[in-house]
């Protein structure tokens, strides 16, 4: 049951044809299967050409009304993946499902229709508005460009400035330098509201803010989201934040997906070495947590000519030679806890790995003896 | 919970305002030019310049094409011709007005045709990238390969010279220069996280370039442009020198030049009065140009 | 490094074959056929279909094309018509002249628009630098037929110590005279770029003082004139484009300020072209003086490989 809304004006009416959950709540809202996107740098003045995989083969689901966070350093490729799912750049293979339908199958869904259900918030750059457009005008040009009425799209952009807490006749004639940094961020959410999408992939959003200003818009976020049923996909480099906000968390390096999980279950129990690398990082304010030696060492090779195999095993503490050999997979253990590593998948061959079946390797020795 | 956010706001409201500019691009531009006195200065003077050859006839009641073997090569001061007269009798001052129109137009309409096509060009090849890009780019770049005057004296010269010659082959000259800096300024604009998010809202290529590359292109576009007008004067002026303008008796500022350079060893004042209208044009021009773009930098 | 420029001489072909299709082209432009300057009006037309074939017009454009493109890359240009001489014989000599006027011009404005716009812009903000700028503006401004004007106005018509037009017969005149055949001419030339190059470099240096490293050289202690040396590396490349593009310039500019001293290079040369309507003489001379821009900004663009050190290290990453 939804707590009652104070002060949120009535729920945008949707535009187009109207998508809204046509596979039911069990059917994840968005299926990402086997995509790849490589990048050809250099060519020209630079000599080589060098192709840069970004997104090496990666699979997973987004929950209807989860938030999934997803984590890893830079150059992982995650930001890549949050246009990856909004196809603002174009995938070399792999499918996107949204809701069941695929995108740019004949019998699915068109990019444009992918557009209207899922927005993206971009991190609050200098430039993530229009300087030379109103904050009205900059909202309204998403449902304007989708042939809605131009009053139409005017009263649709002072919705979602309401919803985003900034008053309609304060803000909607002003210009992006009018604006203070926690403003400005206010107005990117407005904006991707303005399409009445179904998810929201937000790419750093609070990153660029002061912790302050950033805690205020993560709340905000969350009110949205229960007040318009979304879906998020939360792009951040900030542990924090992300098990603060986060249902799920997806774990990346280098182009791939190491591990996925609910967000205590990764938290508290990493799984793979880099996750547990990675939260350990982590700067702590207690003092019995102090540590002299860094967890992980080195920077992140690049993803030009990634290591054969697995691709963390050049900076991890438990690499053997089979992790050089073949790459792992993302091998599930609990309901929708994955991981990709040959310590952590039984049966692997690797020295650390569990064994496949405790019960039946005491069975069969028990009728053995 | 929401009207926490609303309080929050409010108090940012008033800190963001004080101090922070209001109003639009354009009047903000217009402020930072206010502010710088030689800009105003000669955009003053060139508009003084501009008005004198339009209403010339107001200003002088003497005809321009009026000869008189008498009067040839008066020095300026004279009674009735107060600058003087040229080497077939004609007033130095009527002239010289009504020679602004010519020059004056010969200045501004290849730059303006120049800015039209060549921007169109330069945006298109900056926003589409691929072949489209390099087709267009690789053409400009074989006209790059001339220098400007040269370019404009041989289309000229070739096509037989004349005004309609002389706008065209201008117009030629300018095209390669502002399509160059029109693709550099849309491929900047076009990585911008803005132009990113319009397109993630399925809008049409053309719906995004409208709103939102057209917009913030075209401020920049127009300075260099503008820094093209006073260059534009004085080749126009040096190809009308060159005989290859208007022809006489048209009242033109180059061919002035030209015709009185034959009296130059007995009235020198009178030979180079012209060019001093056209310096004065062209380094009013060039600081204009130059305000302008600071104005619109400093906004930006 | 040798891969790029490897690629950069490699583009220098389309280009170059671009500028012969222009300069094939421009005489294509014209009212009438190129012929027509030759035939008299009232010659029958089987005569005039004669000289016609003569001189290949009887074939299709894209053949002319190919044959006149062969004979040029011999370094055949063909007649001067009206000379009668070969196009090649008129251009060379007037090549050097304009040569003579050009190397003096950029010398004189390289090295007085450098020590002006480097001047300007270690003093930026003072009076100095506001006197250099303005200077730098006015230069650019000027229009240099009319600047050529004024001296001869000033210096041969006034006070008459120098000569207003020519060259001096080469001949019988010494050294000294054609020197002071020279330099008016030179100046006038030298003027306009001067103008351009003290305001690039005023910007280009002033940008260059603004960065983070050079705050951090005067920080450790480096005396001025060792960041100037840091500077000028910095600075050089885009310079360099620069200087390229105003040697075009004087090229072109040479066409004007020629006619004004009578000075017999290759502007002058063009101009006299065009009023007789010596198509070939045009299509040689505008060849000729485009080739050699194309060949010095490739030569500029090769110096700028050279120098910048950012080229040379994504080079090795590269590899």
């Amino acid at each position: 049951m939804k707590p009652p809304a104070p002060n949120v004006p009535p729920a945008l009416r949707p535009f187009g044809p109207d998508m809204r959950d046509v596979g039911g709540p069990r059917q994840p809202l968005y299926i990402v299967k086997d995509l790849v996107k490589h990048f050809t740098v250099g060519g020209g003045r630079l000599g080589r050409a060098a192709v840069v995989q970004a997104v090496d083969g990666v699979n997973f689901d987004v929950h209807k009304g989860e938030t999934l966070g997803v984590v890893g350093e830079s150059g992982c490729g995650k930001s890549t993946m949050g246009r990856l799912l909004i196809r603002l750049v174009r995938p070399d293979r792999g499918e996107l499902i949204l809701d069941g339908e695929e995108v740019g199958a004949p019998d699915g869904i068109t990019v444009r229709q992918l557009q209207r259900n899922v927005q993206m918030v971009f991190q609050d750059s200098y430039m993530s508005l229009n300087p030379r457009l109103t904050v009205e005008d900059t909202i309204a040009f998403g449902p304007r460009a989708n042939a809605v009425r131009r009053d139409e799209a005017r009263e649709r952009a002072h919705n979602t400035l309401t919803m985003v807490g900034l008053r309609p006749e304060l803000f909607a004639q002003r210009y992006p330098h009018e604006l203070s940094g926690g403003q400005r961020q206010r107005v990117n959410i407005a904006r991707a509201l303005a399409m009445n999408p179904r998810m929201l992939i937000l790419d750093e959003a609070v990153s660029a803010l002061d912790k302050s200003i950033g805690a205020q818009v993560i709340n905000l976020l969350q009110d949205l989201k229960r007040h318009l049923s979304l879906t998020y996909f939360f792009i951040s480099h900030d542990l924090g934040v992300v098990r603060y906000i986060s249902d799920r968390v997806l774990v990346m390096y280098l182009g791939k997906v190491v591990e996925i999980g609910s967000v205590d279950a990764v938290y508290d129990n990493p799984r793979h070495p880099y996750t547990r690398a990675l939260l350990a990082s982590q700067l702590s304010m207690n003092a019995t947590e102090r540590r002299t030696k860094p967890p992980l060492l080195g920077d992140p090779p690049s993803s030009i000519n990634p290591p054969t195999g697995c691709r963390f095993r050049t900076r991890c503490p438990l690499a053997e030679e089979i992790c050089a050999n073949r790459e792992p997979e993302l091998v599930g253990f609990a309901r929708d806890s994955l991981v990709a590593c040959h310590a952590a998948t039984p049966g692997s061959g690797h020295a650390s790995a569990p064994p496949l079946c405790p019960q039946h390797t005491a069975k069969a020795s028990a009728r053995m003896t | 919970m929401t009207s926490q956010i609303y309080e929050v706001a409010e108090q940012t409201v008033d800190e963001t305002l004080r101090g922070k500019a209001r109003g639009g691009y354009w009047l903000g531009v217009a402020r930072q030019l206010r502010r710088d006195p030689v800009t105003m200065l000669c955009a003053i003077i060139l508009t003084l310049i501009a008005l004198a050859a339009i209403f010339a006839p107001y200003l002088s009641p003497l005809d321009p094409f009026q000869t008189s073997m008498v009067h040839r090569l008066k020095p300026p001061g004279t009674p009735g011709h107060w600058l003087g007269t040229d080497e077939l009798g004609r007033d130095l001052l009527t002239r010289l007005l009504y020679g602004g129109r010519l020059s004056l137009f010969m200045g501004f309409v290849p730059v303006l045709i120049a800015s039209l096509v060549g921007g169109t060009l330069g945006i298109l090849a900056g926003y589409a990238g691929g072949w489209v890009n390099t087709a267009i780019m690789r053409t400009m770049d074989v006209f790059y390969a001339f220098p400007s005057v040269l370019l404009a004296v041989a289309v000229s010269g070739a096509l037989g010279g004349g005004l309609i010659n002389g706008l065209a082959s201008l117009t030629l000259v300018f095209i390669p220069p502002i399509t160059r800096v029109s693709e550099s300024f849309a491929i900047q604009v076009r990585t911008q996280d803005y132009v990113e998010a319009a397109r993630a809202t399925g809008a049409r290529a053309h719906q995004v370039l409208i709103s939102h590359v057209l917009k913030n292109v075209s401020g920049p576009i127009l300075v260099y442009s503008s820094s093209l007008i006073s260059v534009s004067i004085v080749i126009a002026s040096g190809l009308s020198f060159l005989g290859l303008g208007v022809s006489p008796p048209a009242a033109e500022w180059g061919l002035m030049l030209s015709d009185l350079r034959q009296a130059i060893y007995v009235a020198p004042v009178n030979a180079v009065l012209p060019g001093v209208i056209i310096f004065l044009t062209s380094m009013c021009f060039n600081l204009v140009s130059d305000g302008l773009r600071t104005a619109m930098n400093v906004k930006l | 490094m040798l891969r790029f420029a490897f690629k950069r001489l490699l583009y220098v072909v389309p280009v170059a074959l671009g500028v012969t299709v222009i300069c094939f082209a421009l005489v294509y432009c014209a009212p009438g056929d190129p012929a027509s300057a030759l035939i008299p009006d009232n010659t029958p037309p089987a005569m005039a279909a004669q000289i016609r074939a003569e001189y290949g017009l009887d074939r299709p454009i894209p053949v002319q094309y190919l044959l006149w493109l062969s004979h040029v890359v011999v370094g055949d240009f063909g007649t001067s018509l009206s000379t009668q001489r070969s196009v090649v014989s008129e251009v060379v000599p007037a090549v050097l002249n304009t040569f003579k006027l050009a190397c003096g011009a950029i010398a004189l404005s390289c090295f007085f628009g450098i020590l002006f716009g480097s001047l300007a812009a270690f003093r930026g903000g003072r009076p100095s630098d506001r006197a250099i700028t303005a200077v730098g503006i006015t230069g650019m401004s000027i229009p240099q037929y009319w600047l050529g004007m004024v001296l001869i106005v000033i210096f041969a018509v006034n006070f008459g110590i120098l000569p207003a037009t020519g060259m001096g017969d080469p001949s019988t005149a010494t050294t000294g005279e054609l020197l002071q055949h020279l330099i008016l001419p030179t100046l006038t030339l030298a003027v306009v770029p001067t103008g351009i190059i003290t305001r690039s470099v005023r910007s280009t240096v002033l940008e260059t003082l603004q960065q983070e490293f050079v705050v951090a050289l005067y920080a450790r202690g480096l005396p001025t004139r060792r960041v100037v040396l840091h500077v000028a590396k910095s600075a050089a490349p885009p310079l360099l484009a620069i200087l390229g593009l105003q040697f075009g310039y004087i090229l072109g500019g040479s066409i004007l300020v020629e006619t004004v001293f009578t000075w017999p290079g290759t502007g002058y040369l063009l101009n006299n072209a065009i009023f007789m309507r010596d198509l070939p003489l045009i299509q040689g001379t505008v060849l000729v003086l485009a080739m050699f821009f194309v060949f010095i900004n490739l030569v500029v663009d090769l110096l700028q490989m050279l120098l910048d050190p950012r080229l040379k290290r994504s080079r090795r990453q590269g590899d």
